[in-house]
């Protein structure tokens, strides 16, 4: 790929993107509006997923023959390029598991199951990922913590004094969505790490939004865990990392146990592997990990000033053909810079999963439904709402195809 | 694709003859799809083996809404026994097994709602009402 000025990436009209994506370039009708679920991966990621099976398969870490040794070089490559790419100081820290959901698991289970007595706090916002938010309610039923939450308000914004009110001496745990997936609103997880971390707690991100969008500098944010998956950030499926801090994954109990998560074992007892072996049991996915790796490659070859620059313009094209189209009801924020590679809305009067369904017709691919997001979407009294989200490699005829859908939905309900 | 959001189906969404509050039901049923939030409450007043008159309340979307309305006009009227057989022909129908001829014309204006069998995201939004019957139906014969 070659590299683009923030400029020319601005150029919606253009797309240089697209021909690096099998699955778009072979569906040249299809608008693909749900990167937000999951993206499409360019050429060079399913290659080398496949190019690994082919030259270097071997069972890492344990085969003792040239093979098995460059299986784990390039997982452990891959391990340092997503440590480099979200700010990390030592590759170590990167926990590689299956996805967000299960790194926020671990989060939750191995490292906040420890610490959480009676009476302590766990502080998460209304704008949760079902990911961020049932994990915890399990692990404060089980420990006796409180949860408690973090509202905001209909434009998607959480308050400082919102964040005094609920972030104090009781909280041990502040968990947070970096991006909202139904907002697309950016937290100031900045400012609840300082906060909690003022009353001696912890910060835990879910970046799964973020990290497709934004540059992540782990140690800039404050946080104490980040996790994400790598299948929105354009690598391949059933990959998720979870960075923290050492010393706290060092105080963290093993999540999963077995193989190759022990350092020693003896028939009634064994001795942890160090971090981040530790929370590694069983045979990981190589060649999806090795493939993770090329997915940043990629995404740092385009840049992410580039990326922002085209996502951007493209959620700002969307929202003004949405807010002209009149028989739209944008949610969220008003302002489409607040917003992360995605609108969510609805169309007067009809249930989004007609809208989808029609939408479909016409080859324009949307989410619909709550997003995995009800209880906020209940709290903002809408009830289930339609989701188109973008990423640099959609273009204007996208949006086109997106008005030209939502137009004959409008027909078909309301002639 | 779109062919089963045909004339009768948006129809029976934007006018459906069905769905309003019953005040002497004698058999009450809530159902929801729990996916997309969609609910539906199913009243019946059922005398002796007759269902007499079937109606519902609920919101979620057209799919949902305008098949319950077909469901509620295809069992008036009908025994207890032929409302089941119904209910199975149209589970059946809408989970790709073809019909017998004669179960395709019982389920008469149902029959239409067939080719929801090509989207499968979509059969649930179809079967919530049929759903809520047969488990309205289920409860009445508990002792």
């Amino acid at each position: 790929m070659q590299r683009i000025t923030p400029e020319a990436a601005r150029d919606i009209a253009a797309n240089p993107f697209k021909s690096s994506f099998p699955l778009l370039a072979a569906n040249p009708d299809l608008a693909f509006l749900d990167s937000a679920a999951t993206a499409q991966r360019p050429r060079c990621v399913i290659d080398e997923q496949a190019r690994f099976y082919e030259t270097l398969n071997a069972n890492a870490l344990r085969g003792l023959y040239d093979l098995s040794v460059r299986a784990t070089e390039a997982i452990e490559a891959a391990r340092a390029k997503v440590a480099r790419h979200i700010g990390a100081p030592d590759s170590r820290e990167v926990v590689v598991c299956r996805n967000a959901s299960e790194a926020l698991n671990i989060a939750a289970r191995s490292f906040a199951g420890e610490i959480l007595r009676a009476g302590d706090e766990v502080c998460v916002t209304t704008m949760e990922h079902h990911s961020n938010l049932v994990p915890w309610q399990r692990i404060c039923r089980e420990t006796g913590a409180k949860l408690v939450f973090l509202n905001c308000d209909a434009e998607g914004r959480i308050t400082s004094e919102e964040m005094d009110a609920k972030i104090g001496p009781a909280t041990r745990i502040v968990a947070a969505a970096h991006v909202s997936n139904v907002l697309g609103v950016e937290n100031p997880v900045a400012e609840m790490a300082k906060r909690v971390h003022e009353y001696g707690g912890y910060m835990i991100v879910d970046g799964a939004q973020s990290v497709p969008h934004l540059d992540i500098d782990v140690e800039a944010l404050g946080c104490d865990f980040f996790a994400f998956s790598a299948h929105k950030a354009y690598g391949p499926f059933g990959i998720g990392f979870l960075w923290g801090k050492m010393a706290l994954l060092e105080s963290a109990a093993p999540f999963l146990t077995g193989g190759e998560m022990v350092e020693s074992v003896a028939f009634d007892s064994a001795v942890w592997a160090p971090v981040p072996e530790k929370f590694e049991a069983g045979t990981q996915d190589g060649a999806g990990i090795h493939a993770a790796g090329i997915a940043i490659d990629y995404l740092e070859s385009i840049g992410s000033a580039a990326v922002r620059s085209r996502e951007s313009a493209l959620v700002s094209a969307a929202a003004d053909m949405l807010s002209q189209l009149g028989f739209v009801d944008i949610v969220g924020p008003a302002d489409a810079r607040c917003r992360h590679g995605l609108i969510s809305f609805n169309v007067r009067g009809v249930h989004p999963h007609d809208v989808a369904s029609i939408l479909d017709a016409h080859h324009v691919a949307i989410r619909a439904g709550y997003h995995c997001a009800q209880p906020l979407l209940d709290s903002l009294g809408i009830g289930a709402c339609c989701r188109a989200s973008f990423s640099f490699y959609n273009d204007e005829s996208d949006i086109a195809a997106l008005e030209r859908g939502l137009a004959a939905v409008e027909r078909m309900f309301h002639g | 694709m779109a062919s089963i959001y045909t004339t009768a189906l948006m129809e029976h969404n934007a006018h459906p003859d069905f769905k309003y509050v019953m005040d002497d039901a004698t058999h009450v049923r809530e159902g929801v799809n729990p996916s997309c939030g969609d609910k539906l409450t199913l009243s019946l007043r059922i005398e002796g083996d007759t269902i007499e008159e079937a109606a519902f309340v609920g919101c979620g979307c057209a799919v949902s809404q305008a098949s319950a309305d077909i469901m509620a006009d295809s069992i008036t009227g009908t025994s207890v026994e032929e409302a089941r057989r119904l209910c199975e022909s149209f589970f059946d129908m809408v989970r790709g097994t073809a019909l017998s001829e004669s179960a395709l014309s019982d389920l008469g204006e149902a029959a239409e709602l067939a080719s929801i069998a090509h989207m499968p995201a979509r059969v649930k939004c179809a079967e919530l009402g049929w759903r809520t019957l047969e488990a309205l139906l289920d409860e009445s014969e508990r002792p």
